[in-house]
């Protein structure tokens, strides 16, 4: 397969990650978290500071899953213990972010040229080159995730967070507090965008400021792109483990498209307004699609659907 | 036992919107009674009923059940004592989850709930036979999503959810008044028969005089905030509607606010 089409695809599984953890913030709980650009930077900026300083590339990339966690708590606690609106408190924490990950690195660019990695670890024990390395860690992270949150939202915890997102006053009456199931969510969410960003950040070599922009475009583009593919499958794929894992298939598909495009040489700062496109079409089709049937199915005098 | 006291709610002080919904209520339930309430637009029915269950905090007075002062418990922690359906079929249920997580996330009412399965092999089992009951062929549809039911079938859904942990006491707020009348009957005979058979103290809020009559035994009416009128026993069972418009017309100085208890 060509290197760049092999890039593509363990991109698409790393970030398939974070993928998931905006999946459980916009499908399972209804809110938008734009914590997620700083919380993935965060990740970044953390785990490669950490790997400088001699820490194990595993703990390197605890210690980012952690620092994003975190991010996501605040967030948590703006929105539900001070009532700020989900989207500002998350712009708030992302934009506080910036400055701490500045702060973090010292500089706005930390390369880890010699420094191992789990890649190069793995690619040492198995005597396997990088590129597919970087998959097969990619795959098995993922489906541990996978794994995890399938479990996790089967549990009554994990139920009275997704009956959150979807009964608010419903799931009060039933004891639930839904501050603690939104700080919960919002953690989880952000601690696996942190666990991407340490990923991508050890498989890229280095942490930049910038590595977390638009990565919410990127997720919710890559939601979008999962769950057309899921119900274009025979059969319909909308069960929950498959909802997860069209996830991070759809950000493998995301990037793949991206390696396309920019092999036909799209300028590379163009791919955000791509991704923006793709999102803004997924989210006007159906509204579109219903105005068309509302306005077709009219007729004068009612005979046509009698 | 449920006791209020001299319950305060007062909506938006010091704006122009300000709104006394409730100037000071007491009321004692006694175990087993089934209160039916009854009153105009804006008499503090709903208030009342939101205040017990601690949706916004008291501006003064307490509530006390069995005993125990739960006026500064918050919703949530409220709940383990109450039952609880309301006016919009949409609100009871989680559309987006299947009828037995419904249930599942119900049988926990108010109990912690931490790492174990949200629903169990054992609860898979015993649904069936509780939805049975409804007769609404709810039963061979255990894993279909809450969304896909009708107004009316989330509505005896909800009540299912409400009482299938005894609650202390349940909370009903004119649940059936988004229903089609045929659905309405037949929610409100399950209610009774569910009430009935467990022997739930309960509140019903409705703006039918006729099932406020016949519901229950004891009825309220209710008037800018206030108890107006409180009858039990052999003296409701005795009440026509035109008595209590009567009574009503009396306290409230001649006009009826609600329209809807005319026609219904």
């Amino acid at each position: 397969m060509d290197i760049a089409f092999m890039g593509a695809v363990s991109q698409g599984v790393l970030w398939g990650i974070m993928v998931l953890g905006v999946f459980v913030t916009y499908k399972l709980l209804d809110i938008a978290d734009l914590t997620v650009d700083g919380s993935f930077a965060l990740g970044g900026c953390v785990c490669a500071v950490a790997i400088l300083s001699g820490c194990d590339p595993i703990v390197a990339v605890l210690a980012a899953t952690a620092a994003g966690a975190l991010a996501g708590a605040v967030t948590g606690l703006l929105h539900t213990l001070f009532e700020i609106p989900a989207i500002l408190a998350g712009i708030l924490t992302q934009i506080s972010l910036w400055s701490i990950n500045l702060r973090i690195m010292g500089k706005s660019n930390t390369p880890l040229l010699t420094s191992p990695t789990v890649f190069s670890r793995a690619s040492e024990l198995t005597g396997l080159p990088q590129s597919s390395i970087a998959i097969i860690v990619g795959v098995v992270v993922a489906i541990i995730v996978v794994v995890v949150m399938y479990w996790f939202f089967g549990t009554e915890i994990g139920s009275a967070l997704r009956a959150t997102g979807s009964n608010e006053h419903m799931i009060r009456a039933l004891g639930v507090s839904t501050a603690k199931t939104k700080v919960i969510a919002l953690t989880l969410s952000n601690a696996l965008v942190g666990l991407s960003g340490g990923l991508i950040c050890q498989s890229q070599k280095y942490a930049d400021i910038g590595m977390g922009t638009g990565a919410i475009v990127i997720g919710l583009a890559a939601i979008v792109i999962g769950e057309v593919l899921g119900r274009l499958t025979p059969g319909k794929l909308t069960g929950f483990k498959s909802r997860l894992i069209s996830a991070v298939v759809g950000s493998v598909v995301y990037f793949l498209i991206r390696a396309i495009v920019l092999q036909m040489g799209m300028d590379a700062n163009d791919m955000k307004l791509l991704s923006a496109i793709i999102v803004a079409i997924a989210l006007c089709v159906p509204v579109v699609w219903e105005k068309y049937q509302q306005r077709s199915s009219y007729s004068k005098g009612g005979e046509a659907n009698a | 036992m449920l006791k209020l006291t001299c319950v305060k709610k007062t909506f938006n002080k010091g704006t122009v919107t300000e709104k006394c919904a409730l100037t000071g209520v007491d009321l004692t339930l006694e175990d087993g009674d089934f209160v039916t309430i009854i009153g105009g637009n804006g008499a503090g029915k709903s208030t009342l009923l939101n205040m017990i269950a601690g949706v916004y905090p008291l501006d003064s007075g307490t509530v006390e059940l069995d005993g125990h002062d739960i006026s500064r418990l918050s919703e949530p922690k409220r709940a383990m004592y109450l039952g609880r359906v309301f006016q919009d079929p949409m609100r009871g249920t989680a559309a987006d989850m299947q009828i037995e997580e419904n249930l599942a996330l119900a049988r926990r009412r108010g109990q912690h709930r931490g790492l174990a399965w949200g629903i169990t092999k054992q609860e898979r089992e015993e649904y069936p036979a509780l939805l049975a009951k409804l007769g609404l062929g709810l039963e061979t549809r255990m894993s279909a999503k809450v969304g896909l039911l009708s107004g009316g079938q989330r509505q005896a859904l909800t009540l299912l959810m409400a009482t299938l942990t005894n609650p202390k006491l349940l909370l009903l707020d004119e649940h059936t008044a988004a229903l089609d009348p045929k659905t309405a009957a037949k929610v409100l005979e399950l209610t009774e028969q569910i009430v009935a058979e467990r022997n739930l103290t309960t509140l019903m809020v409705t703006h039918n005089m006729n099932d406020a009559i016949r519901l229950g035994n004891r009825l309220i009416m209710m008037h800018e905030g206030n108890i107006i009128y409180d009858v039990r026993g052999e003296e409701k069972k005795a009440l026509t509607v035109p008595d209590l418009l009567q009574k009503f017309e009396e306290v409230s100085g001649g006009e009826l606010a609600n329209d809807r208890m005319l026609l219904s």
